[in-house]
């Protein structure tokens, strides 16, 4: 049995008060209460202070190139099912840098939990807008203020077909710990799109300016499409903190019929066996 | 023996039907053949025509005469009449167009009305194979159950062809049955009829190969619609990636997590998946990629051949961290230097790039059956008893290479890959002595990967005078000029890469004091190979014989380069 401090690996090299300081904890406490050993979890990054995630949580960890998360995590899905892959990354390496992949990969639907630390801006190099900061903000490159809207995540991941839609908020960690469980339990891509203040960086979006809007709406039916986006599309005065959305349909793995049972990489192979193949061209 | 045919038409024509069919059939009677296909980059329109070359051993390259001429349409004719052969025939389809007055070589065969009369107008390339039948000499029987394999549970779809076939055949007949006849092979044995990417695809299957991630690029494609096939026979899953870079990101992914895997692309598709190399030298997961090379820049000539991309592909990635680059000479060794290829990813844990280029890729040839026995499977897995616990992925060791195992594989045990330069354990590092020994245990892997690489094939004069020097697809024409070479009373030779890099140099060394000329042969403007040579060896190769018109050499063009420098 693993407890949430033998989840944690190594101290971190982020600022204190920072955000994603309560993710991970929340992160290991969901691994533990979800009774899962470190080898049986995969988590795949990119570059950022998100994507340090997996130097501080002991389990698998493909720490990757800025943008391209998803795809190692795609390509370990196939190559063993059993696997719980967990793609933690934030809101620059997701939407800006890996843009194509989050839209392809919500389509393909494979069986992974992804966690965006959405603080609107790039931390690692220093204060810049991201894809989703909001207009007017003003950055060392932004001098007279973002000009365009920001990304909404949330909105595209349902218009593009996602099955599990969530936002939380590194302020309410136990929702947070609660919504990772719930993801990384669903049968299919699921996403959380979490709120996460950068205390060095972002001076807008602070901890006070979250907690003064950030609120828990009653969601009557998560297969509701309509009501999620409504949802989604909240922001403002009010955010709205949830899962949105929750309705399962077939994963990308599960249409490979071959990959059922043992998975791929441990299989055995013969070359032998495939000499067969020759047929086609005599 | 040696028939010459060129079929040629607009694209869209469906060319590669009648090739296929009259290929397999000509290897199932016995015949040697290769079949090379000159297409351009449109689905519709434009001029596209195949060479398919008859011999009684599989010949190495096409000939410019040609013997037997199908034009599907009139620009054909005009395009290749002063090729034609004084003695040779043009299959016509004189339902849609006329030759001139004073052409006496035409064979008038009404190609669209009889296969409308058969069933469709689709069939007009049956109706051209059995034409192209009769004029050989050869029967129907073959090509008729090749059509009832290819339209198996179409029996309606087979039947028609027949007729389409039979129709061809017998208005053919009526005029030259059997003009351009070829004599049977006693060698009955069983031959494969098979392309570049065909191959490549076998062996990676072969290999054990169980993703491939791609983003459709030709010349490549072939290799992934190879195994896409084979979807559901061999657990091989085959995904077509958003774009390149996730396609070799997917690949690392499967490959850190235990399977082997495979990327393919050409020149440009390769330019986007280079940070993905130097990620795959960093975290030292193996990886095959596959370049099928065409003319650059940028989108170049899109289905014609170079090999322009050696320097490119040998300097790749940025940073420093060791890398294995391998070709073929021809379709055989293509079948077991794949296979290699997987071998040194997995023993080095490093990426390994194949080079083909679309000249190789789109070539069919008549082969034997490969050796599966020849054929290498080992993982290089480390065992539960090989490690030291924790697990490290990182390991230092004496060769560089850290024991691998399988995330998930040995319970409690994690593995950590990391992109940023990292220790033992895989976890971020910025301290200078770390850093260096990582860089050293990373660049060590190179002393044992040279000793693995196999010198380049010599072939000719064993004490030559004049040396070709050569890599990959240019085997065959350069074989044939050096045997037109000593046909000529030179004392020729042939020294051809496979393994490219690291460089192989001792054959190379011993071959180039002896010598009095040293040319090299490659399809690009810069001698790229003769660069890498100087650079690593110092050695000067005297004269450079290059093409980069987008076209495979022919041994004519060859030959008379050398006599004119000689």
């Amino acid at each position: 049995m693993f407890k949430a401090e033998d989840y944690m690996s190594k101290d971190t090299a982020w600022c204190p008060g920072c955000g994603n300081f309560k993710i991970r904890e929340a992160l290991a406490e969901c691994l533990a209460e979800l009774k899962l050993s470190p080898d049986q979890v995969l988590i795949c990054s990119g570059i950022g202070q998100a994507a340090k995630m997996p130097h501080y949580i002991k389990t698998n960890g493909f720490n990757g190139l800025h943008g391209r998360a998803l795809p190692p995590a795609l390509g370990a899905c196939i190559a063993n099912r059993k696997l719980k892959v967990i793609v933690e990354s934030g809101d620059g390496d997701t939407y800006g840098e890996g843009g194509n992949h989050f839209i392809h990969n919500i389509r393909r639907n494979p069986d992974l939990a992804h966690f965006i630390h959405n603080n609107q801006v790039y931390g690692l190099t220093k204060g810049q807008a991201s894809p989703t900061s909001d207009p007017g903000m003003v950055t060392g490159v932004q001098t007279g203020g973002v000009a365009i809207p920001a990304l909404n995540p949330l909105s595209l991941s349902l218009v593009l077909g996602a099955g599990f839609v969530a936002r939380c908020y590194s302020g309410e960690k136990e929702h947070l710990k609660e919504t990772m469980k719930e993801a990384i339990s669903f049968s299919g891509y699921a996403l959380i799109d979490i709120l996460q203040p950068c205390v060095s960086f972002n001076k807008v979006n602070t901890y006070s300016w979250y907690n003064e809007r950030v609120y828990f709406p009653t969601i009557k039916d998560q297969k509701n499409w309509s009501d999620a986006m409504k949802l989604a599309r909240e922001w403002g005065d009010k955010i709205p903190l949830g899962i949105f959305y929750k309705n399962p349909r077939e994963t990308f793995t599960s249409s490979f019929k071959f990959l059922e049972g043992e998975p791929l990489a441990f299989r055995s192979f013969d070359p032998l066996d495939t000499s067969v193949a020759q047929d086609d061209f005599f | 023996m040696d028939v010459n045919i060129l079929v040629g038409g607009a694209a869209g024509q469906g060319m590669d039907t009648v090739m296929n069919l009259l290929g397999k059939t000509l290897v199932r009677e016995g015949f040697r053949i290769i079949y090379t296909k000159d297409y351009m980059s449109r689905v519709r329109g434009g001029h596209n025509f195949s060479r398919l070359r008859i011999s009684s051993q599989t010949p190495w390259t096409t000939n410019e005469t040609i013997d037997l001429l199908v034009a599907l349409n009139k620009e054909t004719y005009d395009i290749h009449r002063s090729n034609l052969a004084p003695s040779g025939r043009i299959i016509y389809d004189s339902g849609l167009f006329q030759l001139p007055d004073e052409e006496d070589r035409g064979v008038p065969v009404e190609l669209e009305k009889l296969a409308v009369e058969a069933g469709g107008k689709i069939m007009s390339n049956t109706v051209a194979v059995g034409a192209l039948l009769a004029m050989l000499g050869l029967e129907t029987e073959v090509a008729g159950e090749l059509l009832v394999e290819m339209f198996s549970g179409k029996e309606g779809v087979a039947e028609e062809n027949s007729t389409a076939l039979k129709a061809g055949y017998k208005v053919a007949s009526s005029h030259c049955r059997a003009c351009f006849p070829v004599t049977r092979r006693a060698d009955n044995s069983k031959k494969m009829f098979i392309d570049g990417n065909q191959v490549l695809g076998m062996a990676a299957l072969a290999s054990g190969c169980r993703f491939l991630s791609a983003y459709p690029m030709t010349p490549s494609t072939g290799v992934m619609n190879y195994l896409a096939s084979k979807n559901g026979k061999f657990p091989v899953v085959v995904e077509q990636a958003e774009d390149e870079i996730a396609a070799i990101n997917m690949a690392l992914g499967a490959s850190y997590a235990g399977v082997r895997s495979m990327t393919c692309t050409s020149g440009g598709g390769f330019s986007l998946m280079v940070e993905g190399l130097s990620l795959a030298g960093m975290i030292e997961t193996p990886l095959v990629i596959i370049v099928a090379m065409r003319p650059g820049p940028a989108t170049g000539l899109p289905t014609r051949t170079e090999q322009g991309d050696l320097n490119f592909i040998v300097h790749a990635g940025h940073g420093e961290f060791p890398r294995a680059v391998l070709c073929a000479t021809s379709h055989e060794d293509a079948f077991y230097r794949l296979n290699k290829a997987f071998d040194l990813a997995d023993r080095f844990q490093i990426p390994v790039i194949y080079l083909s280029d679309q000249h190789f890729a789109d070539t069919h040839r008549s082969l034997e059956p490969f050796d599966y026995n020849r054929l290498v499977y080992n993982r290089y897995f480390a065992t539960e008893q090989d490690i030291e616990k924790p697990y490290r992925r990182y390991t230092l060791t004496d060769s560089g290479i850290s024991p691998r195992i399988i995330p998930g594989k040995f319970s409690g045990e994690v593995v950590l890959v990391d992109s940023d330069e990292h220790d033992q354990d895989g976890h971020i590092i910025e301290d200078g002595q770390t850093r260096k020994k990582m860089v050293e245990k990373r660049m060590k892997k190179n002393i044992a990967l040279s000793a693995e690489m196999d010198e380049p094939d010599l072939y000719g004069d064993p004490q030559p005078e004049l040396l070709l020097i050569g890599w990959g697809s240019t085997y065959g024409v350069i074989r044939e000029a050096v045997d037109a070479l000593s046909a000529l009373g030179k004392k020729a030779a042939m020294l051809q890469f496979s393994d490219l890099w690291p460089l192989p140099q001792k054959r190379l060394k011993s071959l180039m004091s002896q010598v009095d000329y040293s040319f090299c042969v490659e399809n690009n403007v810069t001698g790229q190979l003769a660069e890498i040579i100087h650079r690593e060896t110092g050695l000067v190769i005297d004269q450079k014989i290059l093409k980069y018109d987008g076209r495979p050499f022919s041994s004519n063009e060859i030959v008379e380069e050398v006599e004119k420098r000689v």
